[in-house]
């Protein structure tokens, strides 16, 4: 069946090949007639996309990360005025330099909304998958590079959406990133839920249908594009993440589009899906016999597929990198596709772990710890896998390599507070507390960051044809992982002091009042972290239009995008498809003259393909 | 002064773009790529990763000692401290997991930085190693599953209906407490008669209600006997948290739930325990609600018995006007 599938899979790369190839010529000829809007604004080259996704990315990146300090400010000093957040937020939001309330929940909510979809969904796939996907098996372009173009555009509106948002009247959406109803339903229940949800609804509609188009591109791409040899058993781990990781956005991304167009008739047109029994404002609603609940399963039934969206591809690009950089093979391939596709399927059946205490059905509680718990075995077995690799390595420590690794730190330390999380019992006490804040941030917004950095680092050559400066690479990324750190990791003892997320203060409570210098480390932290993250920008901005060149295979890889010339040319490789011969991964083989052998080079006579022995 | 500060920054990144350049150009004179890693980054890169390791288990065992007396006190209640003893179980092993995963991946890095004159061992899979590695997570795994499980349904099996019943009634941003009165029965409720003098909606034609009692600055409850708290909110979900009994509940609107649990330490011998003579237990709403979510609490009093009767006491039954105009 397998091989059965694999024939008829090369076939038509072969016959698409054909077509790409005499679409190639065609082009080649009209390169220079290539206007500036179709070369840069709509572009269906996905060396391009990627580019512009990627920049996109940082900026909405940088944005997110303004906020995050402005509320760690209040946070660390409730109360103290600072010129900085009144230049930042105007009279209106920081009078007198003093944050108000609901611009603080504005900002939690518009910070965790980009950085969770903008940054790490669309920045993280979009870069690398549209990168990546064909490079790396051997295709001339996306299945589709229309579909393609209009993913990016999606993107942009939804991005642009977002940030429009912040400067409205009444303040944007300030109801969570998980945007709960009643509370994002009813304009009387916080001003963020009036025009500012609205755009936040549009927002996410876009950047649905951004994802699923993207996402399907993706999944085509793999599954009928590879070049000759290209096995799907010889595909680096990127590519087993990227599919894994489109397939997971195509079967929950509409989950949440109905999630949210229910909530958009309940809010427009006075339907009841989510809302029952409520007075609010000095007025009973009509609506009744919806519920809450229904949302939140809705919500999460994309939300937890989601959180492997986006450290799958992270973790993607450090298979890649770790393995480069060791010069070993990355340990256990088949092991890693296994866990790839274990997490992949079980990340559909944990949801209700957010749900505890909504008063569920502890027999389904019970079932919810039970599959959130054995997703902890794949992950377990990915780190230890990566730690295999690099024994016995031979390490070449590029600013990649180096957050690739920090990655794999993050990934243990997040993951084993989530099986604290995970078990019903005590999820309890430190549910939405900043115990889950340190938990997410470290497993999901430090490790995927640090994932899209090393791809950043490592891939740039694919993507600007230059280098990034190295020793400001090294600088960023010291100061990056020590302020990781240093922000996250006191944040548990917050939470099992019962320090409650998106609180404005938490002055309120003596309770409380003896954790202020925690609160304050952090937000010392935040700022050393922010500021290195200026390094990284004038680094990445630099070097797009500075940086040295590079060379055509810069880390002695393996893998296809490093036999395409240091051009970025239509159709990639100016004359035929490489034919791929063997896995990605042979690194160090023994009795070889060189440290690796690119996927491109036949197998000997008598030499065993996958690393396999015994 | 604010222009001095821009003028310094400008300087200081021509500075580092200078400085970057001048380092790029004379090791492209010296016809050697200035972005290649070579052996000296490597040994540096691989000590710092040594030392990052070392202040990694000072900073996070530094956070545990020196933090540890500031998180929450012993468990007021009886279920708590099986949690208790179930989260310092778990965090014992998760402890062990994260110092030791972390420092050989650490001690990996230090040992195998790469020299030019070396090769890396050809190392792609075995599968002993692997079958311990999915096989151990996998065991400990059920061990806490199991345990987890069990804890679980025991705290949240359903109360005895002779318990007494407590509702808890949210609000932007308030909590109400309402007590069940002798027939331990709640009367029944209708968002739709919320008005001023009816917070919390009473049905004053059910005598189920004739004698509970509602009170809004404090939660008070006996000792040492089980209470069930019963969960309603007005207008957004919010959520009951308890945090020195160990208990969560979300209040959503148009549902009920519930949690129930026995407090076994009394506010004064808790401010005993805690050295602090105005400690008071707190219920706080833990679920984002609206501008004033981070000021929404309530105190809670635990006290014996005859304290908690003469509380009740000096509190009358809900005899609201208009029911009382009814009854007439
Ligand atoms: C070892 C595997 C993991 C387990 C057992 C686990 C478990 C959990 C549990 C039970 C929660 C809910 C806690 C609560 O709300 O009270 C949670 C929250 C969360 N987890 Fe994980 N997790 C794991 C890995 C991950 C990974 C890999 C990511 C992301 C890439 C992630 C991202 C998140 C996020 C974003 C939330 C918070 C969502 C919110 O309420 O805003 N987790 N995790
Ligand atoms: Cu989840
Ligand atoms: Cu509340």
């Amino acid at each position: 069946m397998a091989a059965d599938m694999h024939a008829h899979s090369e076939l038509h790369a072969q016959s698409l090949e054909h077509d790409a190839h005499a679409h190639h010529g065609h082009h080649d000829d009209h390169e220079h007639h290539e206007s500036f809007v179709s070369k840069y604004i709509f572009s269906m080259d996905h060396k391009m996309i990627s580019r512009q996704f990627l920049i996109t990315a940082v900026i909405m990146a940088v944005v997110a990360m303004v906020m995050s300090i402005i509320f760690r400010l209040q946070l660390a000093w409730p109360g103290e005025k600072f010129a900085f957040i009144n230049a930042v937020m105007g009279d209106k939001w920081g009078p007198d330099g003093v944050l108000d309330p609901n611009a603080y929940m504005a900002l939690v909510t518009i910070h965790g909304t980009i950085m969770v979809f903008m940054v790490l969904t669309g920045g993280l796939s979009g870069t690398f998958s549209n990168l990546l996907i064909p490079y790396q098996i051997g295709a001339r372009d996306m299945a589709s590079g229309f579909m393609n173009m209009l993913s990016y555009w999606f993107f942009f509106l939804s991005s642009a959406t977002m940030t429009i948002s912040l400067f409205i009247e009444d303040g944007a959406a300030s109801g969570g990133w998980t945007v709960y109803p009643p509370l994002s339903a009813l304009e009387k229940a916080m001003p963020g839920s009036g025009l500012g949800m609205t755009l936040w609804l549009v927002s996410m509609s876009f950047f649905i249908v951004s994802s699923l188009l993207g996402g399907l591109n993706y999944i085509i791409t793999i599954l009928n594009m590879r070049t000759k040899g290209m096995k799907m058993t010889r595909l680096p781990l990127t590519i087993w993440a990227f599919f894994v990781t489109a397939i997971l956005g195509v079967l929950s991304f509409p989950v949440l589009f109905s999630c949210a167009l229910l909530l958009i008739f309940d809010r427009s047109f006075g339907t009841s899906f989510y809302l029952s029994d409520i007075y609010i404002g000095g007025e009973a609603l009509s609506q009744s016999g919806g519920s809450p609940i229904l949302f939140e399963h809705l919500f999460w039934f994309l939300g937890h597929p989601e959180v492997y969206i986006i450290i799958l591809p992270a973790l993607g690009l450090t298979s890649e990198v770790i393995s480069v950089n060791a010069r070993k093979p990355i340990f256990g391939y088949r092991a890693m596709i296994t866990s790839i596709l274990a997490i992949g399927f079980l990340s559909f059946i944990v949801w209700g772990h957010h749900m505890y205490v909504t008063g569920m059905n502890p027999f389904l509680g019970s079932v919810f710890t039970f599959t959130t718990l054995l997703i902890a075995i794949p992950s377990a077995v990915k780190a230890f896998n990566y730690i295999t690799t690099l024994w016995k390595g031979n390490i070449q420590f590029t600013p990649g390599m180096l957050f690739a690794i920090a990655l794999v730190s993050t990934f243990i330390t997040g993951g084993v507070t989530g099986i604290i999380l995970a078990d019903s019992a005590l999820d309890i006490n430190i549910h939405d507390t900043y115990f889950v804040v340190a938990h997410f941030h470290i497993v999901m917004g430090v490790s995927a960051i640090f994932g899209m950095l090393a791809g950043v680092y490592h891939w740039f050559p694919k993507l600007f044809l230059r280098h990034m400066n190295k020793n400001l690479g090294y600088l960023h990324f010291w100061l990056t992982f020590i302020s990781a750190y240093g922000v996250f990791f006191p944040m548990h003892f917050l939470g099992l002091a019962g320090v409650p997320r998106r609180y404005y203060t938490n002055m309120e409570f003596p309770l409380f009042h003896n954790l202020q210098d925690i609160n304050v480390l952090i937000t010392v932290f935040a700022i050393l972290g922010a500021l290195a993250q200026i390094i990284f920008l004038f680094n990445f901005f630099y070097s797009i239009f500075r940086g040295t060149k590079s060379s055509q295979n810069p880390y002695g890889a393996n893998t296809l995008e490093w036999t395409t010339p240091m051009a970025n040319i239509h159709g990639n490789w100016p004359g035929a498809l490489p034919e791929v011969h063997r896995w990605a991964y042979d690194y160090s083989k023994p009795g070889e003259e060189a440290d690796f052998i690119p996927q491109t080079v036949p197998l000997r006579d008598g030499e065993e393909d996958g690393g396999g022995h015994h | 002064m604010k222009f001095v500060i821009y003028f310094i920054l400008i300087l200081a990144a021509a500075a580092i773009w200078q400085l970057v350049r001048v380092v790029e150009l004379s090791a492209k004179l010296k016809g050697v790529d200035p972005n290649k890693v070579t052996d000296k980054d490597n040994k540096l890169n691989s000590r710092l990763m040594f030392l990052f390791m070392i202040f990694l288990w000072i900073f996070s065992l530094w956070c545990l000692f020196n933090y540890k007396d500031r998180l929450l006190p012993v468990s007021a209640s009886e279920h708590g401290i099986d949690i208790d003893w179930l989260l310092n179980f778990n965090m014992i092993i998760i402890w062990i997991v994260f110092l030791v995963t972390n420092s050989l991946l650490f001690i990996m890095a230090w040992k195998y930085y790469g020299r030019s004159d070396r090769k890396a061992a050809y190392f792609a899979h075995n599968n002993k190693l692997e079958m311990l590695w999915t096989g151990v997570p996998a065991i400990v795994l059920f061990v806490i599953i199991f345990m987890g499980i069990r804890l679980w349904n025991r705290t949240l099996e359903p109360a005895d209906s002779k318990v007494r019943i407590v509702e808890v009634y949210a609000k932007q941003f308030s909590f109400t407490a309402r007590y069940s009165g002798d027939d331990n029965k709640l009367g029944k409720a209708n968002y739709r008669l919320i008005m001023d003098a009816n917070v919390l909606g009473l049905d004053s034609s059910d005598v189920a209600g004739h004698d509970d009692v509602i009170i809004s600055d404090t939660l008070f409850i006996p000792v040492n006997e089980e209470v069930n708290f019963r969960f309603r909110s007005q207008d957004v979900i919010h959520s009951a948290y308890f945090p020195h009994f160990r208990a969560q509940m979300n209040m959503v609107p148009g549902m009920e739930t519930f949690f129930h649990f026995k407090p076994v330490v009394t506010t004064e011998e808790m401010r005993k325990i805690t050295g602090n003579p105005e400690f008071d237990y707190v219920l706080l709403c833990n679920k984002i609600c609206g501008a004033a979510h981070y000021n929404m609490q309530i105190k809670i009093v635990v006290g014996t018995k005859e304290q908690y009767e003469a509380f009740m006491n000096r509190h009358t039954e809900f005899l609201p006007a208009e029911k009382t105009a009814q009854v007439k």
